[in-house]
């Protein structure tokens, strides 16, 4: 029997908990009886969350030990402040003592929480930090990117930090958001209203197809499961020939669509054969143009 | 010359003296010179740069060139930005995924034995800040120099809060103010520095701190930011 597919962009923080470990495995850090809400809000008359809108634990995966942390895009957008960045440094940190199959992050984040930004934004070097040190410790970082918020602001520079990603359909990765780049620069340069373009720019398609992920999966928590499986205990180098590697793709991609001035472009350029019809492929059809371009360029 | 990059070749004569061999050449700033006796590397940016993909890939491609060629020499990061480059195509080629590779490349020369201390020279704004001066193993300020996350107008305008509200926040708040004294306190910055120059860099260069990630400590320790290393103890040991 097939079982009824649960959507993981509407779940909730702890819902995707659930649906992605082995049920009944979790186990909570820091939860919400420990009330370790922020100490900022309520100085601006502003609500809290026992959590501080993440959830951190650990949980065993297809049987294998795992820590886990999933953000709350309902509490203040995902965003990160001083006590919900520290619940994810700390869960990386314990990578390094407990060595699991690998640390798993369900990001849903809009970036630093702008009412403590001080702490956010240095919250977000010390995740991203601890990420580093996890990795060069040999303990694969899962990024799995889905949800309201998308994966913005810092947050995006910590998910390209991690050994893999996985985005749903409606994922979307990028640093600025269209909103920022319409208000700073003018709507000439993005036009924040236009979701189709905004979707070219930074969604998951465009994003796989210009090697910024590694999966891209329906929009249902167990595509999520599979998709992190297949990566337990995969940690990628971190040497130096890798990070040349890397730098070489980037410089390579940066040369090469110097010109484009939307993901159409770039997908053209690719050789998608006809890129107009990217944006209606389910992930089935998607994946498939996209073993196809990889089976060509072998 | 801009009058930003005619200050920052006076910043880097002021600490190498005349014949280094620092190169301006706006945006970026790199090159070798000597500090106390020692070879130094010098990398980074002036004129206030927007970090976009192509600043953060040159960037990253001299922390290599500085790894690959002369390895274990210290590496001052000279940081000057107004934050991520706001364009249509740094977001389509990932500016995200840019950035993230020159702090790793920072973080791969850390890990093989670089000392790399940054020195926010006149601004370091939020997604800038984060690609440069946070990726180092320590960071300082020179006096007057500026680090935020972003400008009250436009915070006022996004969290909905009245700008005159907020700047009464600003003067109590660390956690939330613009300006160096307030990324001092909540561990953000290592300090600021003044008077002798040449030899406060050099001390910056030879402290080592065990503590691989120092900044919950220092926020701790100077009241900035009182509750990030408890509570990253507490879920660092299962609890």
């Amino acid at each position: 029997m097939r079982p009824v597919r649960r959507s993981y962009d509407e779940a909730t923080a702890r819902g995707r908990i659930d649906g992605l470990l082995d049920a009944g495995t979790f186990r909570e850090f820091c939860g919400p009886t420990a009330r370790r809400s922020s100490p900022h809000l309520p100085a601006l008359g502003l609500p809290v969350s026992f959590d501080d809108g993440v959830v951190v634990g650990e949980g065993r995966l297809d049987g294998r030990p795992v820590l886990i942390g999933s953000q709350e895009g309902g509490f203040m957008g995902g965003s990160v402040g001083e006590v919900h960045g520290a619940k994810l440094t700390g869960l990386l940190e314990r990578g390094l003592d407990v060595e699991p199959a690998a640390v798993v992050l369900l990001l849903d984040s809009g970036g630093v929480r702008l009412q403590e930004a001080n702490a956010g934004l240095i919250a977000m070097g010390e995740i991203q930090r601890a990420v580093f040190r996890v990795r060069a410790a040999g303990v694969p970082v899962i990024a799995a990117i889905g949800g309201r918020n998308g994966c913005y602001g810092g947050m995006s520079i910590v998910a390209r930090s991690c050994d893999w990603i996985v985005v749903s359909e409606q994922g979307r990765l990028s640093i600025s958001g269209p909103e920022v780049i319409e208000a700073v620069e003018g709507i000439e340069e993005f036009d924040a209203q236009d979701r189709a373009l905004v979707w070219r720019t930074m969604g998951g398609k465009h994003r796989r197809l210009l090697g910024e992920v590694d999966a891209l999966v329906e929009n249902s928590i167990e595509a999520f499961r599979m998709a992190v499986i297949g990566w337990l205990e995969q940690p990628r180098p971190l040497d130096l020939a890798a990070v040349e590697a890397e730098h070489a793709r980037l410089e390579a991609r940066l040369r090469r669509f110097a010109e484009c001035r939307d993901g159409l472009d770039v997908w053209r350029d690719l050789g998608v054969e006809r890129p107009e019809e990217i944006p209606e492929l389910d992930a089935d059809a998607f994946n498939a143009v996209v073993a196809s371009m990889e089976e060509r360029d072998r | 010359m801009s009058d930003g990059a005619a200050r920052t070749a006076r910043l880097l004569d002021e600490l190498f003296g005349a014949g280094h061999g620092v190169a301006v050449d706006a945006p970026l700033v790199r090159g070798h010179a000597t500090l106390g006796g020692r070879d130094v590397a010098v990398i980074g940016t002036t004129d206030q740069v927007h970090i976009g993909a192509r600043i953060a890939l040159a960037l990253a491609g001299h922390v290599l060139d500085v790894v690959r060629d002369t390895p274990g020499r210290p590496i001052l990061l000279i940081v000057d930005n107004s934050g991520q480059r706001l364009s249509l195509w740094d977001e389509l080629m990932g500016n995200n995924g840019c950035i993230a590779h020159l702090t790793k490349c920072l973080d791969l020369a850390r890990r093989r034995e670089h000392r790399v201390v940054g020195l926010v020279h006149e601004l370091a704004v939020s997604g800038g800040f984060m690609a440069t001066g946070m990726a180092t193993e320590a960071c300082y300020a020179l006096p007057g120099a500026e680090v935020r996350v972003m400008a009250a107008s436009a915070m006022s305008r996004v969290t909905g809060i009245a700008e005159e509200r907020l700047r009464e926040l600003f003067r109590t708040s660390p956690a939330l103010g613009p300006g160096v004294d307030n990324f001092v306190r909540i561990g953000g910055l290592h300090g600021v520095l003044d008077g002798d120059l040449r030899a406060r860099i050099a001390e910056a260069l030879d402290h080592v701190d065990p503590d691989p990630d120092p900044r919950r400590r220092l926020g701790t320790e100077r009241g900035g930011r009182t509750h990030a290393a408890e509570v990253a103890a507490m879920v660092r040991a299962g609890h």
